[in-house]
């Protein structure tokens, strides 16, 4: 089908796009790296000079290093777990015959329009605060005392506004995914005896594993980034200081550019390791 | 040039011809605090003086704070004026980015900022930004829990005699706590605080060397008495307690003592916000006893003008405007004395009218107990009370306070977070050229 | 007998649907309520739902002291353009990667979606001075540009899995017929694609719409969008929730309006490849 032609077509036409993204990738790149062997502070008359590897030595020797890549893919495996598994749930319950599935439907997907910092506002405000917060008013009507979320179960806390924000993009493509399963053979097994739980097991997990790569995918990438929710709640204290935190409060509260983008590039070899993972299963996936 | 342009410019030079100045508009940035809300809402009355108008760049502190560096370290040229605080100016101004205004007009009167305020807000005696309002720290207390206490709150108490009181205030049962206090992570919250808990227990950041000194016994009693007392008689949750945390507890009624910033006093007597507007009382900041520095600090917010802006006359107009005597009498006018930008003026306290106010005096004598050049018992090579003014200072500061703030939360010992405050702040220090 | 079982399953799923999309939709109901509230009625103890004296207060005063109308209209300037723009550079890269696939296409595709992975604030300092630079510090034009490049990879790898889904026998055919590669793409291909063309829309639009770390560090007056309306409600000098709900409603209504109708474009085209 691809004759010569249409060939050197599609490379035309492919051009802007990977010009541009590689536009957009490598003059970042180059730039942090050239920064990231300098001493560069701009409260102090900015470029001071090559130094080598110092940048990389002091951002790993620092002791907030190794707590941020932990807290990093806490975030991340924590906030996958619970939209993979609640999505699915809820894919599952929402594909069932019932009233008002538009309106469910609506209900469901609304945090996903919500811009990052008004839902940390909202959560760490109106949910979270240990005295007027409506978590603090419900424990105290329980009889409880009030829990400081984000300082007592910081971690928690912030898996839960990010899973809330991130749930709705996982249950629509899982539920996208479950309406094309073939009713039928589900019936059959049905008919065969078979306990739902096995269903799950055997058919629908099984018909799920590619929308859940995909949704693993995608949100990997953006939980990767995720700096408003911290920085509105926490300011990164309790442990909740991410990679991508870290840097941030290198370059912009320390106003080191040098060490920041050392910083900058060990999330990128981070980013990559766990894309390279990733991408392997995916990868996979893709073909079928 | 266009043809618009020319135009543009034929009408300005009638206009300049005319009023002998041109008509701007100024870009402001400013910090969402309620003086400059207040202050945004009166620009009507700049406009109608001079014929500019201005345009108002609002942010939260955090983020005010990071978006105005970020402009002036890359000379981006956004902004015409800049709300920034004390700990900014004095770097900014030795780093030359902004405009010096020792050449304000003779009926500003820059001689009646008060000298703190002025020595604060100045680089090598070069005023470099106006103060819009100043500010100290003290005591608010709840006149009738001390009261049934027992207790008589004394002008200028120790911390020996603060935590004895806010353990009788308590009262689990009535949620009620002894005592607030910033336990917040961030330099500019919890940071703070503590920085001018430990000076008033006679600790230092830095020894004449730039060596950290948290490995000191000074800071291990002073985090050590506040983790102490917070425990016996704070609130719950207070690791995440800022100013406005504070502030909506007390008002609530929730706090029998609060040390805090001064303009917190207007706030705390308004009774349309708080319902305890009429039992407040003020003292000054408390001491550890036979350390002779108090745990109060000295800050102003204050207007500047980055260098290499197109509207540096305008700017300065603005700048004499906001922080003028006129905006304080337009401002008393509008909304009462109590709510007029405190803590800039000498001549504000010896209004009578200002006398009136209660927290007046207190307030003054507060601003007047803080000595920015000599913030501690023990020489020190920096300058500020709360604050280390050099760069590097809000980075490490926040990590410094993110670690006590995990001593608060129950998450560390006092030992631990103090063993990891040394190591990073001296890590941060060599990284810096400074040992 | 079968059919009183359906009826009473149809009854306990709808239950239990509503149930849980109520409480999901909760913290946004909480705030939209919460902004029609005084700011005593806000934090009172024990917490009122709907009983209280309903009052518009809080936007007032939120209008007057900020102006509403200019964020949002940058708001939807920079979201709209950032988005159409990727579309436009997008349509023919996935276009050719769909239907003129080579053994690197997939190769590509990932390399691409790995850009997204570098941290933004490393790279503040740069493209900050480069703005300068260039004199579009401020400017909507740059935010449509950096924005659109930042969501670029997900907009190819969206379109990309719409276009394998269309059989290339249609395309064929029509290139027997005669037809010109423009009018392949714009008489066949696009009518196909529009729902996947849609979703795609709709969901960058919506992420450029959130982004909250480029629009809020290149501007100031002239092209803040409302992530910079919300910054100055967050954290004032005391605790305002009502206000800060009203700000919030404000802000995120535009895009919960938008999304709520067009939801079912979004459904039937959000799928990533994700359904075989």
């Amino acid at each position: 089908m691809a004759t010569k032609h249409s060939r050197s077509a599609a490379r035309l036409m492919m051009a802007p796009a990977v010009i541009l993204l590689l536009g957009w990738m490598l003059v970042p790149l180059i730039m942090t790296l050239i920064f990231s062997f300098k001493q560069y502070l701009p409260l102090r008359g900015g470029d001071l000079g090559w130094v080598g590897f110092d940048n990389y030595v002091r951002f790993v020797s620092s002791s907030a290093f190794w707590p941020s890549v932990v807290a990093t893919l806490t975030i991340v495996g924590g906030v996958l777990l619970i939209t993979v598994i609640i999505g699915v749930l809820l894919a599952i319950l929402l594909n069932q015959p019932m009233w008002g599935q538009g309106v469910v439907r609506i209900l469901v997907i609304a945090p996903f329009f919500v811009m990052p910092t008004v839902s940390a506002l909202v959560w760490k405000n109106m949910f979270m605060d240990p005295v007027n917060g409506l978590f603090a008013h419900l424990w105290r009507f329980f009889g409880a005392e009030p829990i400081a979320w984000l300082s007592e179960a910081s971690l928690p806390s912030i898996v839960l506004i990010v899973s809330w924000q991130w749930l709705p993009f996982a249950t629509l493509i899982l539920l996208t995914a479950i309406q094309s399963l073939d009713g039928e053979q589900l019936e059959a097994a049905e008919m065969d005896g078979a306990p739902p739980l096995k269903r799950f097991g055997y058919i629908t997990l099984p018909h799920l594993s590619r929308a859940i790569t995909i949704v693993v995918l995608i949100q990997t990438i953006f939980l990767l980034a995720i700096f408003a929710e911290i920085f509105v709640t926490t300011g990164g204290a309790f442990g909740t200081r991410t990679l991508t935190y870290l840097i941030f409060q290198r370059v912009l509260e320390s106003q080191n550019v040098g060490l920041g983008s050392a910083g900058g590039v060990y999330a990128i070899i981070l980013a990559n390791i766990v894309a390279i993972f990733l991408m392997r299963i995916v990868g996979k996936n893709l073909d079928a | 040039m266009s043809f618009n342009q020319a135009l543009y410019a034929a009408t300005a030079m009638t206009l300049v011809t005319a009023s002998g100045a041109l008509a701007e508009n100024l870009v402001i940035a400013t910090v969402n605090n309620g003086d400059m809300i207040r202050m945004q809402g009166l620009t009507q009355d700049f406009t109608d003086k001079t014929g500019h108008t201005v345009e108002w760049v609002t942010l939260e502190e955090n983020v005010l704070r990071q978006r105005v560096t970020t402009d002036i370290a890359a000379k981006g040229g956004s902004f015409d004026i800049m709300t920034i605080g004390m700990y900014e100016t004095p770097i900014w101004g030795a780093n030359g980015w902004l405009v010096s205004l020792d050449d304000l007009s003779a009926e500003y009167d820059a001689d009646d900022i008060l000298p703190a305020m002025r020595a604060g807000l100045s680089h090598d005696g070069t005023l470099y930004a106006a103060p819009f309002y100043g500010e100290s720290s003290m005591i608010m207390y709840r006149t009738d829990l001390i009261e049934q206490a027992g207790l008589e709150m004394p002008d200028a108490p120790t911390w020996q005699f603060i935590r004895e009181a806010a353990a009788a205030m308590t009262d689990r049962d009535n949620d009620i706590n002894g005592i607030c206090l910033r336990g917040k992570a961030g330099w500019g919250e919890g940071g703070a605080f503590i920085t001018v808990t430990g000076n008033s227990f006679g600790a230092r950041w830095f020894d004449e060397d730039w060596n950290a000194q948290f490995d000191q016994p000074e800071w291990k009693e002073a985090l050590t008495f506040f983790v102490d007392m917070m425990e016996e008689s704070g609130p719950t949750g207070y690791a995440t307690n800022g100013f406005n945390e504070n502030l909506n507890l007390f008002q609530q009624g929730k706090c029998g003592m609060w040390i805090d910033a001064t303009v917190a006093a207007s706030f705390v007597t308004n009774p349309d916000d708080s319902t305890v507007a009429d039992k407040v009382g003020f003292a000054l900041a408390p001491n550890s006893e036979g350390v002779d520095r108090k745990a109060n600090w000295l800050w102003a917010w204050a207007l500047a003008v980055p260098a290499g802006t197109q509207k540096e006359a305008a700017a300065k107009e603005f700048i004499e405007w906001a922080t003028s005597k006129d905006y304080i009498e337009l401002v008393a006018e509008n909304e009462g004395w109590a709510n007029v930008p405190p803590g800039a003026r000498t001549s504000l306290y010896e209004n009578p009218n200002y006398q009136a106010v209660p927290f007046a005096q207190k307030t003054l004598d507060s601003i007047l107990a803080a000595d920015p050049t000599n913030p501690t018992v023990k020489p020190v090579p920096y300058v500020g009370v709360q604050f280390v003014a050099i760069p590097e200072f809000a980075g490490i500061a926040t990590e410094v306070s993110q670690e006590f703030s995990a001593v608060y939360a129950g998450q560390q010992t006092v030992d631990e977070a103090l063993a990891k405050a040394q190591a990073l702040t001296n890590d941060a220090m060599e990284a810096a050229g400074y040992r | 007998m079968a059919r009183a079982v359906t009826q009473q399953r149809k009854i306990i799923n709808t239950a239990a649907a509503w149930g849980v999309g109520l409480l999901i939709f909760f913290p946004i109901l909480w705030t939209v309520l919460t902004s029609f509230k005084t700011e005593a009625t806000a934090i009172a103890d024990p917490p009122v739902f709907l009983a209280f004296d309903w009052t518009l207060e809080n936007y007032s005063a939120v209008m007057e002291r900020s102006n509403y109308a200019r964020f949002l209209w940058n708001s939807i300037i920079i979201a709209g353009g950032s988005t159409i723009l990727g579309i436009i550079v997008a349509v023919p890269a996935a276009w050719s990667m769909a239907f003129v696939p080579s053994n690197r296409t997939k190769d590509i595709l990932l390399w691409m979606l790995s850009t997204k992975m570098l941290p933004a604030v490393g790279v503040l300092y740069p493209i900050y001075l480069i703005c300068i630079k260039l004199g579009v510090l401020d400017s909507r034009g740059a935010l449509v540009i950096i924005l659109m490049l930042m969501n670029l990879p997900i907009i190819v790898w969206m379109l990309y899995t719409y276009f394998k889904e269309i059989p290339g026998e249609i395309l064929e055919a029509a290139r027997m017929d005669g037809a010109t590669l423009k009018e392949e793409i714009l008489y066949v291909l696009t009518p196909m694609a529009v729902p996947g063309i849609a979703s795609t829309l709709l969901l960058n639009f919506i992420l450029a719409w959130n982004e909250a770390f480029w629009t809020l560090n290149l501007t100031a007056a002239n092209a803040a969008p409302l992530t910079a309306f919300i910054a100055s409600y967050s954290s004032p000098e005391g605790l305002f929730f009502a206000k800060l709900s009203a700000a919030s409603t404000m802000a995120i209504a535009p895009i919960l309006i938008l999304g709520w109708f067009s939801q079912k474009q979004l459904v039937s085209g959000l799928t990533f490849g994700a359904v075989k």
